[in-house]
Parts: C-alpha cells; structure tokens; sequence
C-alpha cells in the first residue's frame, strides 16, 4: 500500500513522455491515454485517502534511502484529501479539453502539447501535495509551473505572450526567493525533511526561525496570489485558454495555499506570524473583492474572486487553531472544485459567443439555458448561499474565528461576511448582465472600448458544442454541490485532518519511526 | 557555524545585480537579470552549507557535505530550462511585435484610454 504513494506523481509523468513520443499521431490513443491515465490517478487517491484516513500517514521513501537522508512521499490525511479533489477535477478538466480538440478537426497542437503539459502539471501538483522534503517541494513547484507556463502562452497570440512573460518572470522571482529560503533553512537547522525540520526548530533561537518562516512564507504568498503578492493573477491567468485557466484556478494557487497550512502547522506551530497572516488574509478577502466587483469581464471577474476568497483559506490558518484549520482545508476542497468550474463555463461562453466581456454578452439565459444554470449554481455556491458548501465553509470558519475570540478574528469574521456579500453583488451583476437582460450584442449609448480584452483566441468556434463538453462542466458542477450533501462526513474528515496537522506526532513518527 | 566572507559579499552582489536587471521592461534584460539571480542564489546554498576546503571523501575527518551540491544542481538544471523557454518566448515576442519589451496590462491601458476619454 505505502507503494501507491508514488503513483499520482508517477503516472502523469510517464504518460507524458509516451505522450510526446507519439506526437500529433493517434489521436484517439493520445485521448485514451490522458483520461485513463487521470482516472487511474483519481483511483489512486480515493485509495490512499482511505487508507491514510484508518492507519494514518503512509510514507514512501523515494531510492530505498531511508528517511531523513533521502526524499520521502508522505501520504496524510490532508494531503490525500486535497488529492482526491484535484485528481477528480483535473480528470474533469481534461474530459472538456478532450472534447474540445475533437471539436475542433483542424487542430493537431492540442493533443501533441497540450495534453502533456498538462499531465506534467498534474504531476507537479501531486508531487506537492505529497512531498515530505522542502527540496522536492520545490522540484514539484518547478515541475507544475513549466507545465503551467506551455499551457499558459499556448497557441503565442501576442496576449498571450504578454501575459506569459509576466507569469513567468513572477513564478521564477518566487522560485528564487524559495531557494533562498532553502539555503538559509538549510544553514540553520542541516536539513529540509519536514519532519526533521519539525524536530529541529524546536531547539532554534526565535529570531533564527522567525525569518526562516518568514522568507519560506513570502515565497508561498506569491504562489497563492496573496495580497500585496495577488496583482500577477488577474493579470496572466485570463488570456490562458479555457481548461488551463480552469485549472490553474483551481489547483494553482491552491498548492500554495497547502504549502503555507503545512509549514505553519508542521514546521512553525504558535509562532507570532498567525496575527501576521490573519492580517493579509483581510486584505486579501477585501481588495480582491472590490477588484472583482469593478470588471467587466467574465474571466477577470472570476480572477479577482478567486484572489478574494484564498484570504479565506489564510484566515483559517492564521487562526492555528484545529477548528480553524478544518474550516480552511474544507474551504480549499470547495474551492477547487467551484473556481474550476466556474472557468469552465466562462469558457463554454466564450465558445458560443466569442467573448467574455459583459458589456457585450446578453440574452444567453434564452440562446442558452444550460449554460446559464450552469453558471449559476457554482456562483451561488461560491459566495455562500445556504445550503451550498461555500455557506458551510465560510460558517466553519466563522464559527472558528469567533471561538478563538479577540478583536482580529472578529474584525476577519466581519470582512468574510462582507466579501461573502460583495462576491453575490459582482457574480449576481455578472450573471444578470450576461445571461438575464435581453439580447443585445452592445448596449445603446456604450461605446466599445477599443483597447478592452476581447478574448482574441484562435480556437474560437461558435459551431454546434459536442456533448462531452457541458457534461464535463455539470460533472463539476454536481461534485461541488455533493459537498453540501455530504457535508457532514466531509467535514469530520477536515476535522481529522486537521487535528492530525496540529498534533505533528503522527506525522513525525510515520516518516522517522520514532516518537518526536 | 561559519562563513566565508567573499563568496557571501558574492552572493550579494549577484542578487542585487539580478533583482535590479529582473525589474526592466525588455524581457532579455529580465532574464539576463534570472541567470545572474539565480547563480548568486546557488553561490548561497553552498556558502551556507558550511565551510569552505574541506574533503569530498568519506572516512575523513570533516566530509564536505555533499547534499547542498546535489541541490544546487538541480536548481541549475531547472533554471537552464526555464531559460530556454524565456528564451523563446522573448523569440516569440519578437517576431509579433518587433520589440521585447512587456506591454502594460489590460487594466493600465484601460484606465488610461478612460482618462484620455475623459479628458476630452
């Protein structure tokens, strides 16, 4: 069993290699490859998670060398979990892009690059969600980020490029601040197995561990896009095509978010940077909001929200409280699966109309009802309409925030009800705008902002949409709703989660064998 | 623990240079301002992992610890393909634009072109 643990790294890897062997040819084999590749990887996880969840954390040590010395996988309750979720979603993700490259005929590019970038991503992901070595870590930051930057400038439409420059230049600003951070990890505590790390900063001097954490957490916060680090985001991820945007979405920032709860509850737990961290979450919650309220643009709207609502995940974090860390790791299954959704459609909308712009879409909710619902429900879900699993996170993080008492996670509370509301405003005035009001290309008396993003993508059709394609988005769509359904079994296992986070013991004893 | 003196002041001048280069506009001078970044990040792992001199051997006294030089390793690979594709996306600029400079935002050019409007 602990053997499976390499599996969801593996797998995708070595499916991308075959997959670049093959190249353009055998389209239907490259098809059955990706998704039997995923679904197997989906398999994997809900296996691990199940097992991780009766005998605790499963361990891999990577070449046979035993732990401390070399790379070990570690398999946890919380590592499991976000896995199957982002193992179901990207299975999701990759059922649509299949169905859209069979759509379009004349398009080779599609299963000969992009399919294994985007394995190599879904490997990265894995890979960092599971690696028990801040070294690995960062080889699996690495690994998903060069998968993320083919799928991002794919096609080289002059947006792209541009917004590919500046996503890259960023991730690789992030990258070096990470290594910093690694050599001054290294030089303080002599190693960068987490759970030695765990042991070790025990008996360090405050200040020393005080600016480790601090130089590891910068290099996470811009990976999660968190305020003052967030201005990249809305910026590069839009111009991407549809299931890669839907994807970094979900995943991307996501990896981030993982990687600050397991260094704060592993590595630093009840350091002074929680009131840090609860601060940023509130500017996070509210410039993003406020960001996503003022655009016009269906995809830019969505980036700001999904900037937004990361303060949430910091804000249980910043908690470091069991209660609170079961509210943000709850809150990252639901918003996986409800950020990529909510892409997803606005690329089904951009695929029947040409643009995403809200100034110049209209009427859809009569051409096209699906859709319309389709959007809908995860945009409810998103900003916290009962019963969904957007309310029940939010209500567990409040219900944590409020138990830990004080001025600041009031104040936090306060900003989370808030940017609930904010977020309902600018999805609701996206919704009736785009969907609602009557169908008019551009309204009377507007003028069209010439230099406005209009979407420019090659693969643009408005021909018939196969199937697959909304199918896969309603697939989403009803796993995020089977959150609310199973809520109660979903969040005893956050809870779980959590509390094995914070005791540490589990963890150090699975991967060292001993007792800390 | 110790430290050697100059290939620390190396380091920092390194990254200083980098960071300075990584804040243009012309993405050649940005990723020019990467490569140097990243040496003097790598020249800071293997300053940080301890004193300089000491024997790669095992059995002697004081072993050089060899893990901070399998990492940095690895950081070089990782930032030559990084580069290869900065270099091609520098190509690809290029060739669309005439120009490797980055463009404003959307949001930038949109604020403006509002203003320019508005001060009609």
């Amino acid at each position: 069993m602990d053997r499976l643990v390499c599996v969801p790294v593996l797998l995708p890897l070595l499916a991308a290699g075959v997959k670049l062997a093959i190249g353009a040819r055998l389209r239907h084999l490259q098809s059955v490859i990706s998704l039997v590749t995923l679904g197997l990887t989906l398999a994997v996880s809900v296996l691990l998670l199940l097992a991780a969840d009766a005998r605790g954390p499963l361990v891999t040590d990577l070449g046979g060398w035993p732990s401390p010395l070399g790379i070990c996988l570690v398999a946890d309750r919380l590592s499991t979990l976000v896995l199957v979720v982002s193992s179901a979603v990207t299975l999701c993700v990759m059922v649509y892009s299949v169905a859209s490259a069979y759509a379009e005929q004349e398009h080779d590019a599609p299963m000969a690059i992009f399919h294994p970038a985007f394995l190599v991503m879904v490997a990265g992901v894995a890979d960092a969600f599971l690696s028990g070595d801040l070294f690995n870590l960062f080889v699996a930051f690495e690994l998903l980020l060069s998968g993320s930057y083919v799928l991002l400038t794919f096609g080289g439409t002059e947006s792209r490029i541009r917004a590919g420059a500046t996503y890259t230049l960023m991730a690789l600003a992030s990258s070096m601040l990470f290594l910093i951070a690694l050599a001054v990890t290294y030089a303080a505590a002599g190693t960068l197995s987490m759970a030695q790390l765990a042991l070790r900063f025990t008996t360090l001097p405050g200040h020393v561990k005080l600016l480790v954490e601090l130089t590891l957490l910068l290099a996470f916060a811009i990976k999660a896009a968190i305020f003052p680090m967030s201005a990249w985001l809305p910026d590069s991820y839009p111009t991407a095509p549809a299931p890669a945007t839907a994807v970094f979405a979900g995943l991307l920032t996501k990896v981030g978010v993982y990687s600050i709860i397991r260094l704060e509850a592993l590595l630093f737990p009840g350091g002074p940077v929680g009131t840090l961290l609860m601060w940023v979450a509130l500017a996070t919650m509210l410039t993003g909001v406020l960001g996503a309220v003022a655009q016009t643009d269906l995809k830019r709207m969505l980036s700001f929200t999904l900037v937004s609502h990361i303060g949430y995940m910091v804000f249980g974090v910043g908690l470091a409280t069991v209660a609170g860390m079961a509210g943000a790791i709850f809150y990252v299954v639901h918003h996986i699966t409800v950020q990529t959704s909510l892409f997803l459609v606005a690329g089904l909308v951009e695929r029947r109309t040409g643009t995403t712009s809200v100034t110049r879409l209209g009427g859809l909710m009569r051409a096209a009802p699906l859709l319309a619902v389709l959007f809908f429900v995860p945009a409810m879900n998103l900003s916290g309409v009962p019963p969904m699993s957007g309310f029940l996170g939010k209500l567990m993080l409040v219900q944590a925030g409020l138990a830990a008492g004080g001025r600041l996670p009031a104040m936090l509370v306060a900003a989370g009800l808030v940017t609930s509301l904010l977020t309902l405003y600018a999805v609701a005035k996206a919704w009736s705008a785009a969907f609602w009001r009557g169908p008019r290309a551009v309204l009377p008396g507007t003028v069209v902002e010439s230099e406005e993003y209009t979407g420019e993508d090659p693969t643009v059709t408005t021909t018939a949409m196969p199937v697959a394609l909304p199918v896969s988005v309603a697939a989403l769509v009803a796993l995020g709703l089977s959150f609310t359904v199973l809520a109660g079994p979903l969040s005893a296992l956050a809870q779980r989660a959590a509390g094995e986070l914070m005791a540490r013991e589990p963890y150090v004893v699975a991967v060292l064998g001993r007792p800390a | 623990m110790t430290l050697s003196l100059p290939p620390f002041l190396a380091c920092c001048v390194l990254i200083t240079v980098g960071v300075t280069l990584l804040l243009e506009r012309s993405l050649v001078r940005a990723l020019a301002g990467v490569v140097v970044l990243s040496n003097g990040v790598n020249l800071l792992i293997v300053t940080a992992s301890g004193a300089p001199g000491r024997p790669p051997f095992t059995g002697t006294a004081a072993p050089a610890d060899p893990l901070p030089q399998a990492m940095v390793l690895t950081a070089i690979v990782i930032t030559l393909g990084v580069t290869a594709f900065v270099l091609a996306l520098v190509h690809r600029s290029w060739q669309l634009t005439g120009s490797d400079e980055v463009r404003d935002d959307t949001e930038d050019r949109r604020v403006r072109l509002r203003s320019r409007r508005g001060a009609d």
